[in-house]
């Protein structure tokens, strides 16, 4: 079993019916979730080592043990699975949740029960139209075979859960502004603190995880946490969806030992690059990470290993940037997708990511001049983490900080020339 | 002018139906103008105004929601939106080229409706099916791998 978490997606892009799910031991790891009290699951997914596949990688078992629990604790809490897969050069939960929608019903119960919370949303982008058909069945045949909805069989525990189909925006992706968008409202973040899990959704105490990090739950109840962390390669446990697009032989994603090195994800699964283009670097983990290059190939794509060389495993989907391909053009693209998504909810995001747009584009366009470069540097402090309301501006200016270091020669050439040189 | 009343009796109830499900009505906005969009393409002024008083909010307070979501429409569409993706990945793989292909067949440019009201043009961004760019999504139909050979096509079939 060493793709637990995609063994039984199906090659045909058709999903796998509750009949299917539960003939290869599907809802058994929510029974045995029942038969515990809460905080031992709790326990459980805390030794396991699971941390958030969303992108910030908090652990989630210690998310889960923020919850007010006891008699004291609001009667009503909210258990929320964030399928809002939005960053750019990110297409992993996709997977998921076209491929087993009740691999995910199954770790959202086992998550609700773990805090007790009745209620349960799944919110999900727009464009996922066929994940949008496939969760709506799944969701129906669990109401039917009375996994949700009613008490499971045996015990006094009972869950609802219904889809939430967003309306676009990237800030919903983050999980405060996630929780407006679910109470109808404009979608700007929350201040923090309080944090969600004691006041989230309409007040109540919440959970909110990513799709993938949700879907390795039922894994980990059925297999124990020690079996979790022996799937890696390093000391944070379980696999990870990898990705990889841009000029290589065979862009894809594959489910790999969490820990798997960046030189053998690209090299051996996407089979390097395409003929004709040469490496120059990649976004480890979708388009709010730090640039890599060559020197960083054998850096083992987990959580503590990639912080260690200055960028983030983020979602674990790789951006590769190739030799034909201008650098300056690459980050020009990526700010002007953080500037249109700023909620404009705080000024140096409001302000700053337009700035920052505007002199790439100049040089781009091949107006641009050496003191624009101190500029951009500039931006890049003034929108650093705890500048800024959310870590939306903060994520926007990783690319950018790392390009002006990695690629100074590039963007000098750009004001140089007076014209992007990649033209 | 606008006809005085456009929300039908099926959409006032459908909208109703959400808001119970609610803690408070407001909850139901969003929905409300996926619903409203579901049966109009857009949202008009005046439905603005009607799903307000359904909601018990000011039609103010309702609009500051629906632009604040780029797949809420306020200006009307087409019978076909095309969603072209331009983020990082498509951008890297020949985005430019296809949105080139599109504007200059269709005769259009971003935010703009051909004059036959046959298409829309949008950018959308990143649609998560990285590994097949560039990519685009025509209504709801999911439209990958794209080359400046295989675009028009694509584009032909819609009516």
């Amino acid at each position: 079993m060493d793709k637990p978490l995609t063994q039984h997606i199906k090659k045909d892009g058709t999903w796998l019916s509750l009949k299917e799910y539960e003939a290869v031991g599907g809802y058994q790891a929510l029974k045995k979730a029942l038969t515990l009290e809460p905080k031992e699951v709790t326990t459980i997914v805390t030794d396991s080592g699971l941390k958030g596949r969303g992108g910030a990688g908090f652990p989630t078992g210690s998310k889960w043990a923020t919850v007010p629990m006891g008699a004291d604790a609001p009667a009503i809490k909210y258990f929320i699975a964030n399928a809002d897969e939005m960053e750019p050069g990110s297409f992993k939960d996709r997977l998921l949740l076209e491929g087993n929608p009740h691999q995910l019903i199954e770790g959202i119960l086992i998550g609700a029960y773990a805090i007790q919370a009745r209620f349960s949303y799944i919110f999900l982008r727009w464009a996922y139209h066929q994940a949008a058909k496939a969760i709506t069945q799944c969701i129906q045949e669990a109401y039917e075979a009375g996994y949700l909805g009613t008490p499971i069989a045996g015990s006094d525990f009972q869950l609802n859960l219904s889809l939430h189909t967003s309306v676009g925006r990237y800030i919903c992706g983050e999980e405060t502004a996630l929780l407006n968008a679910l109470e109808g409202k404009r979608a700007n973040p929350r201040s923090k603190p309080p944090y969600p899990t004691v006041h989230g959704l309409f007040g109540k105490p919440t959970i909110v995880n990513n799709v993938e990090t949700l879907c390795n739950v039922p894994l980990i109840l059925t297999n124990g946490a020690d079996w979790f962390m022996k799937l890696s390669k390093t000391g944070e446990g379980g696999t990870k969806l990898y990705g990889a697009s841009g000029r290589v032989k065979r862009p894809g994603l594959w489910e790999l030992p969490l820990g798997t090195s960046l030189r053998e994800i690209l090299e051996e699964h996407a089979g390097g690059m395409k003929d004709g283009y040469q490496f120059k670097g990649v976004l480890p983990g979708g388009g709010s990470t730090d640039f890599l290059t060559e020197e960083h190939l054998d850096v083992p794509m987990d959580y503590k290993s990639v912080s260690a060389v200055g960028s983030r495993l983020g979602t674990g989907t790789i951006i590769v940037l190739d030799d034909k391909t201008c650098p300056v053009g690459m980050v020009r693209n990526l700010e002007q997708f953080f500037a249109q998504e700023s909620c404009g909810w705080c000024t140096p995001c409001r302000e700053g990511l337009p700035w920052t747009t505007k002199l790439l584009d100049g040089l781009e366009k091949g107006t641009g001049k050496m003191e624009d470069l101190d500029i951009l540097t500039f931006q890049t402090h003034y929108m650093a983490p705890g500048n800024t309301f959310c870590a939306l501006a903060p994520g926007a200016m990783e690319p950018l900080q790392s390009a002006l270091k990695l690629f100074k020669t590039d963007f000098d050439r750009h004001i140089h020339e007076h014209k992007c040189p990649w033209e | 002018m606008e006809p005085e009343h456009i929300l039908s009796d099926t959409e006032t109830a459908a909208i109703r139906e959400i808001y119970r499900h609610f803690p408070e009505k407001s909850a139901a906005c969003i929905e409300g103008l996926k619903v409203i969009q579901q049966h109009h393409r857009w949202v008009s002024d005046q439905a603005v105004r009607e799903l307000a008083e359904i909601l018990d909010m000011s039609p103010a307070a309702i609009d500051s929601v629906a632009t604040y979501y780029s797949l809420i429409f306020r200006r009307p569409v087409g019978r076909n939106v095309i969603f072209l993706c331009d983020s990082v990945s498509c951008w890297i793989m020949g985005y430019d080229q296809i949105a080139a292909c599109v504007k200059k067949q269709l005769a259009i440019s971003y935010g703009e409706t051909t004059s036959d009201d046959r298409y829309t043009l949008l950018t959308i961004p990143c649609l998560g099916t990285c590994d097949h760019a560039p990519a685009m999504i025509i209504n709801e139909d999911l439209h990958r791998d794209l080359t400046t050979e295989n675009v028009a096509a694509i584009l032909n079939t819609y009516g």
